[in-house]
């Protein structure tokens, strides 16, 4: 029943916030509240859209909505015509497992963020630029996640970037937000024009833009060779892995906290873009027979710096004095683990005597696994942790823990969703951040014991972390200056109640994710000709 | 045979005078030089990407005869260009607003707080 | 839902390699638990003493002043022995982010080297 919407569903994820984008400050001129209910009746639909789409694309064969658009587990839609044409022309929007896991992420968030500030940004002049750009940034998220064309890829990662920058500097009364406004911009541009070097060497080498036309005619030359590392490094500059991270906390710290949720997802776009490159485009040439050795050497590198990432991030943490910065760190450490899982399932490529065809043992299999579900695990509960420090400062007007305190008294719903968080983030079960990170635990456990014991190190010392917030700004006797504190307005309430549930339904049933949401998606990530036959 | 190396050559000296002033030059202003330095260096080696030898302009319907040099790079460039100066523009202003705050466009003065 | 198989897909655990988690089992346990401590708890002796000591929070002897502000430990005096321990590491870090921009992409140039010489390009 929903075939047409599904046909043109991918084009339609990404349009309608654009539109949406460029008619509210018309809507905006006659009214204020019909502007927030514009705002949140677009992002719903664009959910709603983002959701029909995944599923129909996870769901098993008898019964999903339109099974005939889907061709070996992957949705092509193409701009303009009926076939891409030979050789290939039009750009391509190709929607395999891997998309539609992120795609799913990249849906929740938004929703949150603007129900979250329909009542945190009531007294803040200029609200029709915010929600304008907020827009701006979900279609830039939603396109950058969708494409299957590496300049279409590089155009939407530049317009993320910009229509962040600009609300990160929202505040622009306050000296500390401009300036990490700027520091933001100068990484991100010396970043994309490394990505935008690396995709002219592959065009002039293979004469092509599609991702699937590269990967079926790539080889590993030198110039390759550069291209791999550039883009790789430049995009993980993009992602906040060491020692290239210390524009993140900055960065997320200084923003509005609603802003903050969004760019967390812009992170993690530019983290499936490294998966993209390294899996698909290259994949044939780094997981094969011939270059076994370069797989290998690539994941150790990136388990080496992982472990960095971790160790910085959570030391940073434990001496901030800041809210939101020390919630930054955190986040942080928390890509580390990501990076580990990849890097570890990569270390443990062999090759199968008998049959010749080289794969990831399954140890390996299952840090795929584990790091895949800590994507979105680690996503909405950092995004729950920011909210909250974001109804703390709209509360009591303090970014600093040190004039903070008591605050539990008087604001009882916005305690226990820290609590919440807190538990998530740590790994503490029965929350969803066990799961994912008992996975990683034990796969990495078996490729190398060192590197489990500093992962579950960190995640006590995380634990360590907010507990120390917790006791700094909710427990402890009531000040005088924080008498009339009430709890926060409702509206805030339910966008951070949203993200609740979703932690704790992913955390009562991992199984039901695990099986349907991150193993198709793994799967496809490894299977590269699936998606060189998607053309 | 020589001729044809120049401008390979010119983007890479572009890109390592534009990381030289990124890295080792105080002044915002001078960074934001670099940065536009970087992005000419690129937008170069994607026109260069695109000659042909003895090759006219791909804009004819009838062309006189003869080889054309490749339209793609070309609209990836312009599209560069675009937006390239949307960030430019975007920087500057920051940089208008940064100069308001802290008196100073040292890129050493400028940072965090500490408590 | 037709998502899923049937509705003993919600129970099932999640196996790893090497171990299996399920988050139903382990609720189910702390809740037998908590309710066995809890009935222990209703045997002991349940009468207090309104208004005098007993009721008053316990502060090893030291004074309790009526200005609230300073009997709340402050945020940057919690960690103090981890972070006196710890000092030599924390000025290192400290130095290494100290919000230069052009550091930023100096680590960046060098994890480029890095990587390059890894891989077998240089």
């Amino acid at each position: 029943m929903f075939e047409q919407i599904l046909t043109h569903a991918p084009a339609l994820a990404v349009a309608i916030p654009l539109l949406g984008a460029f008619l509210t400050p018309l809507v905006s001129k006659i009214n204020g509240k019909l502007r927030n209910v514009f705002v949140v009746i677009i992002t719903a639909l664009t959910s709603f859209i983002v959701a029909l789409l995944s599923y129909n694309i996870l769901a098993h064969e008898s019964v999903k909505f339109a099974p005939d658009l889907v061709k070996n587990g992957i949705q092509t839609y193409i701009f303009g015509a009926g076939s891409a044409g030979d050789p290939v022309v039009r750009i391509v929007f190709e929607v395999d497992g891997v998309n539609a896991f992120m795609i799913i992420l990249a849906a929740i968030l938004p929703l949150a963020a603007v129900i979250y500030s329909w009542g945190f940004m009531k007294d803040e002049t200029g609200q029709d630029k915010y929600y304008t750009l907020i827009l701006l940034l979900t279609a830039g998220m939603l396109g950058m996640m969708m494409t299957g064309d590496l300049f279409n890829f590089f155009v939407f990662l530049e317009i993320t970037s910009i229509a962040s920058a600009a609300l990160i500097a929202y505040r622009v009364n306050n000296k500390f937000s401009v300036q990490a406004a700027f520091k933001y911009i100068v990484v991100s541009t010396i970043g994309a024009l490394f990505v935008l070097f690396a995709i002219a060497i592959l065009y002039g080498q293979y004469d092509a833009l599609n991702m699937a036309v590269i990967a079926k005619s790539i080889q590993y030359g030198l110039l390759d060779k550069i291209a791999l590392i550039l883009l790789i490094v430049a995009l993980a500059m993009k992602a906040g892995i060491a020692p290239m991270h210390m524009w993140l906390p900055e960065a997320y710290g200084r923003a509005p906290s609603s802003v903050t949720v969004v760019i967390i997802g812009t992170t993690l776009g530019s983290f499936y873009g490294i998966l993209r490159v390294g899996f698909t485009i290259f994949g044939e040439q780094i997981i094969s027979e011939s270059n076994l050795e370069v797989g290998i050497a690539l994941g150790w590198v990136l388990v080496g710096l992982a472990i960095l990432t971790i160790f910085i991030g959570v030391l940073m943490a434990l001496k901030q004095n800041d809210f939101k910065k020390m919630i930054g760190f955190a986040a942080v450490a928390e890509i580390g683990y990501m990076v580990l899982a990849f890097g570890a399932a990569l270390a443990t490529m062999y090759q199968d005597s008998v049959t010749g065809i080289t794969g990831i043992s399954s140890s390996g299999l299952t840090a795929l696994k584990g790091g895949m579900f800590h994507i979105l695990n680690d996503a909405l509960d950092v995004s729950l942790l920011f909210l909250v420090a974001g109804a703390v400062y709209y509360v009591s007007k303090e970014s600093s823990l040190n004039r903070l305190g008591g605050l539990a008294r008087n604001m009882k719903y916005t305690t226990i969703f820290f609590i919440i968080g807190l538990v998530a983030v740590s790994g503490l079960p029965p929350l969803n951040g066990f799961a994912s990170k008992l996975m990683i635990y034990q796969s990495t456990y078996e490729i190398n014991p060192i590197l489990a014991i500093v992962a579950i190190l960190c995640s006590i010392l995380l634990l360590a972390t907010f507990v120390k917030v917790f006791y700094a700004a909710f427990l402890g006797p009531k000040l005088p200056k924080f008498e009339n504190v009430k709890e926060v307005p409702k509206s805030m309430l339910i966008g951070m109640l949203v993200l609740t549930c979703v932690i704790i339904f992913i955390g009562l049933f991992p199984n039901l994710v695990v099986e349907n949401i991150v193993t198709p998606a793994v799967t496809a990530l490894q299977n590269a000709s699936a998606y060189i036959g998607g053309i | 045979m020589m001729a044809f190396q120049i401008p390979y050559l010119a983007v890479a000296g572009l890109i390592i005078i534009g990381l030289y002033a990124v890295l080792f030059k105080r002044n915002l202003i001078k960074m934001i030089i670099g940065i536009t330095l970087i992005e000419s260096g690129v937008n170069l080696f994607l026109i260069t990407l695109s000659f042909r030898e003895g090759s006219t302009a791909p804009i004819y319907t009838s062309s006189p005869g003869g080889p054309m040099s490749l339209p793609v790079p070309q609209a990836l460039t312009l599209t560069s260009i675009v937006i390239g100066v949307a960030v430019l523009a975007l920087m500057l202003s920051l940089v208008i607003h940064i100069f308001k705050h802290y008196k100073t466009l040292d890129v050493r003065k400028i940072r965090e707080e500490d408590n | 839902m037709s998502f899923i198989d049937s509705l003993s897909q919600l129970y099932e655990t999640l196996n790893t390699d090497s171990g299996f988690w399920n988050p139903l089992v382990w609720i189910t346990a702390f809740v037998i638990v908590f309710l066995i401590i809890y009935i222990i708890r209703g045997y002991g002796n349940k009468n207090y003493k309104k208004n005098t000591e007993q009721t008053k929070a316990f502060l090893s002897g030291n004074p309790e002043f009526e200005d609230k502000e300073k009997m709340h430990v402050k945020a940057k005096n919690l960690y103090w022995g981890f972070n006196e321990t710890l000092k030599g590491l924390y000025k290192l870090l400290d130095r290494m982010h100290n919000g230069n921009t052009s550091d930023f992409i100096l680590w960046f140039v060098v994890i480029l080297g890095i990587f390059f010489i890894v891989l077998g390009v240089l």
